[in-house]
């Protein structure tokens, strides 16, 4: 069904500064700028000069080898690392002073490459986590069972069934989420993500150790979310079906270093980026 | 959809409420017509004393993942709170005897003193808080453990003696023998010393399972399942620790009262490492991650350290024979045996981390629906089979 919508490019506009977003993102603040973010590891640097500007509604991609630096970039964005240069303005705001958990609430939620949940509680109870600084109540309140406990316990609830069935998974709500499959516990992640009401979500590998029928599913829901809760997606993805299928932006990384930027056309056909992953042709003759 | 399933989990839990409300009454029936002396009765109030401080120390461990080892510090504070200023003026002469009565002349109802003693046990906890809690596992126990030993150095310094009366005993407090309604002639009207810590233990228990069922302990929970992915989705680290921390400690201070009027004397000295040791096992054993679990073992705990493995302690005679190996001491040989063989064959406790209501709805279909059960799990096995070829 959205196989035609995927296929249908979108229009990338360029800015007067050089970045470029979807025409349909003309107008609006960009959701995310990094600009000549770095950090470096006791003398190694594992990512520099890296900017990036996200639209309000975007799906972006980052690729590269492993090792190039893709996940360090996530932690940067959502300050589990500290940059050692450059900026990153989430939604206009400076991430300077920012904490992972001030990140979190300005609106930047993510999923992990090796999966993060919290095993031993329920599905519910895991985006119920996520929903943790939307609908809440002091400890009083709490303990006392006041009649605002039961009110905002009702809205979780509401709340989490509701985002669970994204994903048609809110007959699960009770299961230990460690005992789901495995492709049920990565979609619970990006359930949980979405509860905390980003404005950009940042997908750590959510197609790996998919098979490709999940993966076609997969693609669906992220076209899916983006369009229903107008947000931003950033990728990271092996998967190159996916990232050339739905991502209207793409950044290679190699050795921590942007080497090309653009629409999936144009990464396709970059040499630089054919080097990356196929290594140098040999000359003739050599 | 979910109608039925709320049902059956209401129908458990008023079970639970109906166990619970059986067992206080059986201890309030057993106090009125079993002897006072009775070893029952010490077990039954020594074990509430611990099954409170377990629990909170359970709070700490099994529910927020923070591995610390500071419950006896906690306790003495709070025994000693409870003790300092309940002690009735005309007694803080003979109490106080080398430092002239003391400095504190006022006493407090020992209900007032029990909070108090709780809310200092809290202080104390925010205050080391701020720097322990950054620590990690092991890192974290040695501090909190270090933490004991000096609070038990520093309350035995003679300086504080006015305050604390030095390394001297406080006593002549009142006890839980006070609780009984006495007659006019002196005899015992009514006998509550062992209905009311089992009330107060309950009330305390109860409130620390209502946090836990809230978004609070929701929160405690995910910092122990995963803090990463806990902080990544908003939940602040340090405050939800150092809230869990504070917490538990004011149990373990209210705990520490209880203790005080269980012994009836209270001395710095004998808060030693030991006693969170024996803490930790009584978590272990009951299910790190469940309170029914610590409640039990706490009384179980206590019953054998204390009356049922006693008559190993005694020298026996089957006839002419003299049974060997019992002599004085050989309890205690006993006792960790058992405790090896529950730590290595019964990792997870006895409850693991199930609740009284989870054994209550597992009970009575149990049998009846085995095969129904069995074969749930056969699809679901190879379910998850066919998900990790893929």
């Amino acid at each position: 069904m959205n196989e035609d919508k995927r296929r249908q490019r979108t229009k990338m506009v360029t800015y007067p500064s050089g970045a470029v977003i979807p025409e349909r993102d003309l107008g609006k603040s960009p959701v995310l700028e990094c600009s000549h973010l770095g950090i470096e590891f006791g003398g190694l640097k594992a990512v520099e000069d890296f900017n990036l500007v996200l639209g309000r509604t975007e799906i972006a991609g980052l690729i590269g080898p492993n090792g190039a630096g893709k996940t360090t970039i996530f932690n940067l964005l959502t300050k589990v690392y500290q940059p050692t240069h450059g900026s990153v303005l989430i939604d206009g705001l400076d991430t300077q002073s920012m904490t992972v958990v001030d990140v979190s609430k300005a609106g930047v939620a993510r999923t992990f490459q090796n999966i993060r949940l919290f095993g031993n509680m329920s599905v519910e109870d895991n985006v119920r986590i996520g929903l943790h600084n939307q609908i809440k109540y002091d400890m009083f309140t709490g303990i006392f069972r006041l009649p605002r406990y039961f009110s905002r316990e009702k809205q979780q609830h509401e709340k989490a069934m509701e985002l669970l069935d994204i994903f048609n998974m809110a007959d699960l709500a009770d299961a230990k989420a460690g005992s789901l499959p495995y492709g049920a516990q990565r979609r619970l992640e990006i359930v949980r993500a979405l509860a905390t009401n980003p404005k950009l979500l940042l997908l750590d590998e959510p197609a790996a150790g998919m098979n490709p029928h999940e993966t076609e599913e997969l693609m669906d829901n992220i076209l899916r979310i983006r369009d229903s809760f107008q947000i931003a997606v950033l990728l990271i993805e092996h998967d190159m079906n996916l990232v050339m299928g739905i991502c209207e932006g793409i950044c290679v990384l190699n050795f921590g270093r942007v080497i090309a930027k653009g629409t999936p056309e144009e990464i396709q056909s970059n040499p630089v980026v054919i080097e990356a992953y196929l290594g140098k042709k040999k000359e003739a003759g050599q | 959809m979910t109608n039925p399933k709320i049902k059956k989990k209401d129908r458990a839990l008023t079970v639970s409420w109906i166990v619970v409300a059986a067992v206080y009454a059986a201890v309030f029936a057993a106090e009125q017509v079993i002897s006072p002396n009775s070893m029952l009765f010490t077990v039954l109030k020594k074990g509430a004393t611990y099954a409170l401080v377990a629990v909170s120390m359970n709070l700490l461990n099994g529910f927020t993942g923070i591995f610390s080892l500071g419950q006896a510090g906690f306790m003495l504070l709070g025994a000693y709170t409870y003790a300092i200023f309940t002690i009735p003026l005309e007694h803080r002469s003979s109490v106080y005897q080398y430092f002239n009565g003391g400095v504190v002349q006022f006493t407090l109802p020992w209900f007032l003193a029990m909070i108090l003693a709780g809310l200092v046990a809290a202080f104390f906890a925010w205050l080391i808080g701020l720097p322990v809690l950054r620590l990690k596992s092991d890192y974290l126990a040695i501090a909190t453990l270090g933490f004991a030993e000096i609070i038990r150095a520093i309350l035995q310094w003679n300086q504080l003696g006015p305050v604390t009366n030095g390394s001297n005993m406080l006593r002549l407090f009142p006890n839980f023998n006070s609780f009984n309604i006495l007659k006019a002639d002196g005899s015992v009207a009514v006998y509550l010393s062992t209905t009311v810590p089992f009330l107060i233990a309950g009330v305390c228990i109860g409130l620390i399972v209502l946090l836990l069922h809230s978004g609070y302990g929701r929160a405690f929970k995910s910092i122990r399942d995963d803090e990463v992915a806990a902080e990544a989705m908003g939940v602040n680290l340090a405050h939800h620790k150092q809230l869990a921390f504070c917490i538990s400690s004011f149990f373990a201070g209210v705990g520490g009262a209880m203790l005080a009027m269980y012994q009836t004397t209270v001395q710095a000295k004998s808060f030693t490492t030991a006693m969170t040791y024996e803490i930790l096992l009584m978590v272990v054993i009951g299910g790190v991650g469940s309170v029914t679990g610590s409640v039990i073992s706490s009384f179980l705990f206590v019953a054998c350290s204390e009356w049922w493995l006693r008559f190993l302690d005694n020298e026996q005679f089957i006839g002419d024979f003299q049974v060997p190996l019992l002599r004085n001491g050989f309890r205690l040989v006993v006792f960790s045996i058992i405790i090896m063989v529950v730590v290595l064959f019964f990792r997870r406790g006895i409850m693991g981390t199930r609740e009284l209501p989870d054994v209550i709805r597992a009970l009575p279909g149990a049998v009846r629906s085995l095969p129904e059960k069995m074969r749930a799990r056969r699809e679901r096995r190879s379910a998850s089979r066919k998900e990790a070829g893929r």
